[in-house]
């Protein structure tokens, strides 16, 4: 026989204004299997917990039906509460009497008959509860990093360094991602490289990494605590354990010309075997066998091999699968630069002149094709006058993305700055829609561009650049003073709106977690959980979830890091004992349940006798992966899949309390 | 393919030169348009700033007539005409209580099944590359031409769905293929000014001056267009802008139509070349000498 207390929380005068809650613990009183009915201010407060750990203990209590506010708040509070009396901790339901009632009503007569059927369907609910155990995961504690940008590094370098292995994958020649590209960094100017390399080499030398460069995510499969990667591990031409990184074979490549350096974005040639910067890790060429001499010409041109020291250079090397075991794993994939295609009247691919603010970085940048003198694409000479434009791309739902892409306020007026600094006498000016310096040290940055540096600034947009007498005329609205502005400039700087690093909607659709509209990695809670994705294991971190800095990069690195770091502090993972369970006997292996299924939690299970035939095929929920959303459920012919703390008879009985 | 042929009052009255051209050029490429029958204005010189029903149900009559009849295309040479057309056809797509509003006053049902052409699209799009490249007789290599789009081909993009609104290539292309050279210049795409032409003419003298100087300035013969509009202000205007700037322009302004039959090798009398205000004549005796 049930023995349910019922509990009605005011919360304050949250629930009680609008919610007559005496009429709801009376009513509760009268339902047969009640054995106590209380209501209380504040049930969450301590008091309030000592109340109901009391009834429990004095009254013997089979269940517990608080009404209350939304479980997402406290059901936590009252289980721990109730399992201190030695209740199961799934024998305690709540009626949410606040969100879904006192806050969305007004008439205190019908929100309290609401309230009364609320709590009348959880006593029933309770009345048929079984004891439910959580589900416990072993835990592989080895992570996976995707991604050696920034974030990616910062992640890796602090579970490393928290005594945990690491796998870390990039999918271009060296780690170092967009950062190492950047000249210097706002709003402190100091040199991106410098702070960029010892970490990229730390990474390199440390015992806890394994570092997969020119390689990409070809498959994951598993669930947290168990996940199976394969990576392919591009063939590179070169063996990296003997290569010395001295340069020979780089040096007398004939292919010297033609081919565009990715790395400098096309401003300047690399060689088909190349590193893409100086201070590259691994210092390691890859080879290009796509313009490379021997492979388009049958194989007749080797003066790299012929002039390599080690003899590392193996025109056969083919890619390699490599598998790998982890718990966890973060997904640090970066970005990309929107193309402006979709802005033709700004010239930019028509006039050499035009360039995004990528590419101004690396004329800014010592290791850069100008080694560092701003000297502009066609024809070499120093810019007197550039004009900056902000938000092309960004903050336009007509032609490219609704949001703010936030760096470029910032990088802007760096690079107005730097553009003062390193050629006196210059003048820049910047066309903006609205200035964001948030963080701190910003507004002073932005402000010192204007005041000390001479930039101007104008608020309005560009309506078009052309080409006259060798000069960029910018023409623009000026909003602030209500004027037409036409600006002769030698050289033009478009801020690129902030797009997800191409492919990585592919990645998450492999990893199993979701993005937005945009391709974007969406967080499991954007306030409360800005670390972990909707799947349980695999953490995010950098410009994968959305345009930001270097801080907030290595800050979301560093987070993931933690959550790893704090999920492989126990021996195994426990999950929510809330999921689906297959009645084995009943279920006729249709596999409708594993269509449905989102997570891929349920996979094919041979029963077999005790001679080792196969005798029945059923499905099979995966505990780590089920994450008890129900669509089983729907789905099931048979009748054969149930939630735990939802089972069918449950829900019948809570519909027919509402009958009465 | 049945196609309608949409005049409207510009190819009737101030650009007749553009009908005649138009007309011609089809007879000798043997392609057949048929008037729409009883066809009314078609609402862009004032009805679409005053009353936005009448703005959709004006051209919206014209293509219910056009589709009664079992047409399957329009062509509608004049900017503004195809203008208003397509943006008829895309609110009544997208708009299941207008449309309804509209097919009652007009009493006639209308399904949005045809496509409406501006002149490029037509003549890229329904009359074909080849078959035009098949028709020049009379290249005209050596020629410099200066495309001009004006606004109301391209724009709004979302409903036009026509070339790059900014860096439009069309009517290029279709000067390259009579073999005369495609002019770069930096104001292809700026306003004329048109909407200004009654009220304030000093601010249209100013745009199109821009335009039509830049274009010489960038070395071309001549400018073509493909909007009755551009053409009156780009035409008629030129002598008063030449005036006021006190510099000589004197660049004649075509309808690509008429630069087709040029090079196709119609007497420039059977396309109305006389009919422009700027004398096209240096232009026709650089086509003859470099046909020498």
């Amino acid at each position: 026989m049930s023995r349910i207390g019922v509990f009605v929380c005011w919360c304050g005068s949250n629930i009680a204004s609008t919610v007559d809650v005496e009429k709801v613990r009376e009513e509760a009183a009268k339902i047969p299997g009640v054995v106590s009915a209380l209501d209380y201010k504040y049930m969450c407060s301590d008091p309030g917990q000592n109340s109901l750990r009391n009834v429990i203990k004095e009254k013997n209590l089979t269940g517990v039906v608080l009404a209350a506010c939304s479980p997402h708040m406290h059901e936590n509070t009252f289980r721990k509460a109730a399992v201190k009396e030695g209740l199961n901790p799934y024998f305690v339901e709540i009626a949410n009497i606040r969100e879904q009632v006192s806050w969305v009503h007004e008439d205190k007569e019908r929100a309290t008959a609401k309230a009364v059927d609320l709590m009348k369907m959880m006593v029933e609910k309770v009345k048929r509860d079984k004891p439910i155990e959580d589900v416990r995961v072993p835990l592989n504690k080895k992570a996976l990093v995707i991604g050696g940008g920034i974030s990616g590094i910062q992640a890796a370098l602090d579970i490393a360094n928290g005594g945990v292995e690491v796998v870390l994958v990039e999918k271009e020649p060296s780690i170092g991602g967009r950062m190492i590209q950047l000249d210097e960094t706002f709003p402190t100017l100091d040199c991106s490289s410098c702070i960029m390399t010892p970490k990229m080499v730390e990474v390199n030398q440390h015992p806890n990494i394994k570092l997969y460069t020119y390689s990409e995510i070809e498959d994951v499969s598993g669930y947290i605590g168990n996940f199976k990667v394969k990576i392919k591990k591009k063939a590179r031409s070169v063996v990296e354990k003997d290569c010395t990184g001295c340069g020979e074979c780089w040096n007398a490549c004939p292919m010297h010309k033609n081919v565009k350096s990715e790395f400098n974005l096309n401003l300047s040639e690399r060689t088909a075997i190349y590193v893409p910067f100086p201070q590259a890790v691994p210092l390691v060429p890859v080879l290009d066998r796509s313009v490379c001499l021997h492979f388009k010409k049958g194989g007749k041109c080797q003066k790299c091999l012929d002039v390599c020291g080690p003899k590392c250079i193996d025109f056969g090397l083919q890619d390699e699968i490599i598998e790998e075991t982890v718990g966890a794993i973060v997904a640090a994939t970066g970005y990309d630069l929107m193309e402006t295609s979709m802005y033709g009247e700004y010239g930019y691919g028509k006039y050499k002149d035009v360039v995004s603010g990528l590419q101004f970085e690396r004329l800014l940048s010592a290791s850069g094709p100008t080694e560092g003198v701003i000297k502009r694409p066609s024809d070499g000479k120093t810019p007197q006058t550039i004009v900056f434009v902000q938000c092309v791309g960004s903050r336009d739902p007509e032609k490219g993305v609704p949001y703010c892409s936030k760096v470029c306020c910032m990088y802007t007026a760096k690079h107005a700055k730097l553009f003062a600094h390193k050629v006196h006498g210059s003048q820049s000016y910047v066309f903006y829609i609205d200035i964001r310096s948030t963080s701190k040290g910003y507004e002073e940055f932005v402000r010192g561009t204007m005041e000390q540096d001479g930039a101007v600034y104008l608020r309005g947009r560009v309506s078009k650049i052309y080409e006259d007498n060798g000069k960029l005329i910018v023409k623009g609205a000026d909003t602030l003073s209500g004027n037409q502005v036409e600006i002769a400039a030698d050289m033009v700087v478009l801020a690129t709106g902030v797009i997800p690093k191409k492919g990585s909607d592919k990645l998450a659709q492999m990893l199993g977690i979701s993005y937005d509209k945009y391709g974007f990695l969406t967080e499991s809670h954007p306030k409360l959980r800005p670390a972990e994705s909707s799947t349980a294991g695999i953490f995010l971190a950098g410009m994968a979830q959305g345009p930001r800095d270097i801080p907030e990069s290595v800050v979301s690195g560093s987070a993931a890091a933690s959550k790893i770091l704090g999920l492989f502090s126990k021996s195994e993972y426990e999950v929510e004992g809330t999921i689906s369970s297959v009645n084995e006997a009943t279920c006729v292996a249709c596999f409708y349940c594993q269509r449905v299924c989102a997570y891929n939690a349920i996979s094919r299970k041979e029963i077999k006798d005790r001679n080792g035939n196969v005798v029945k095929v059923v499905a099979n929920v995966n505990p780590g992966l089920c994450t008890g959303c129900g669509a089983c459920v729907n789905a099931c012919f048979s009748k054969s899949i149930d939630v735990k703390g939802f089972m069918d008879d449950q829900i019948y009985a809570e519909i027919k309390s509402l009958a009465v | 393919m049945k196609l309608a042929y949409y005049p409207g009052c510009s190819l009737k009255g101030t650009s007749f030169e553009y009908e005649v051209s138009l007309l011609k050029i089809l007879e000798a490429m043997n392609i057949e348009v048929k008037e729409i029958p009883d066809w009314n204005c078609c609402g862009a010189s004032a009805a679409h700033s005053i009353n936005h029903n009448l703005a959709i149900a004006l051209p919206a009559r014209n293509l219910a007539i056009a589709e009664k009849d079992g047409f399957e295309s329009v062509l509608a040479p004049c900017a503004a005409c195809s203008n208003r057309l397509k943006n008829a056809d895309y609110e009544l797509k997208n708009d299941d209580i207008l449309k309804k509003k509209i097919t009652n006053s007009l009493e006639m049902p209308y399904d949005s099944q045809m496509s409406i052409n501006n002149m490029l699209e037509f003549l890229i799009g329904v009359v074909g590359k080849d078959k035009i490249k098949s028709m020049v007789k009379k290249p005209l290599a050596g020629l410099k031409v200066a495309s001009y789009y004006g606004c109301l081909l391209v724009r709004p993009p979302k409903v036009m769905q026509f070339d790059d609104p900014e860096n439009p290539v069309t009517m290029d292309e279709l000067v390259s293929l009579t073999g005369a050279e495609p002019v770069d210049y930096s104001y292809k795409t700026e306003c004329c000014g048109a909407i200004n032409s009654l009220s304030k003419p000093d601010v249209v003298m100013a745009l199109t001056g821009k335009v039509l100087y830049d274009a010489k300035n960038h070395g071309a013969d001549v400018v073509v267009v493909a909007c009755p509009l551009c053409h009156s202000n780009l035409d008629v205007r030129q002598k008063e802008i030449e005036r006021k700037y006190e510099e000589k322009i004197g660049l004649p302004v075509l309808f690509i139509t008429e630069l087709l039959g040029l090079s196709f090798g119609i007497n420039p009398k059977d396309l109305a070349i006389d009919g422009h205000m700027v004398a096209a004549d240096r232009v026709l005796k650089k086509i003859e000498e470099l046909s020498k």
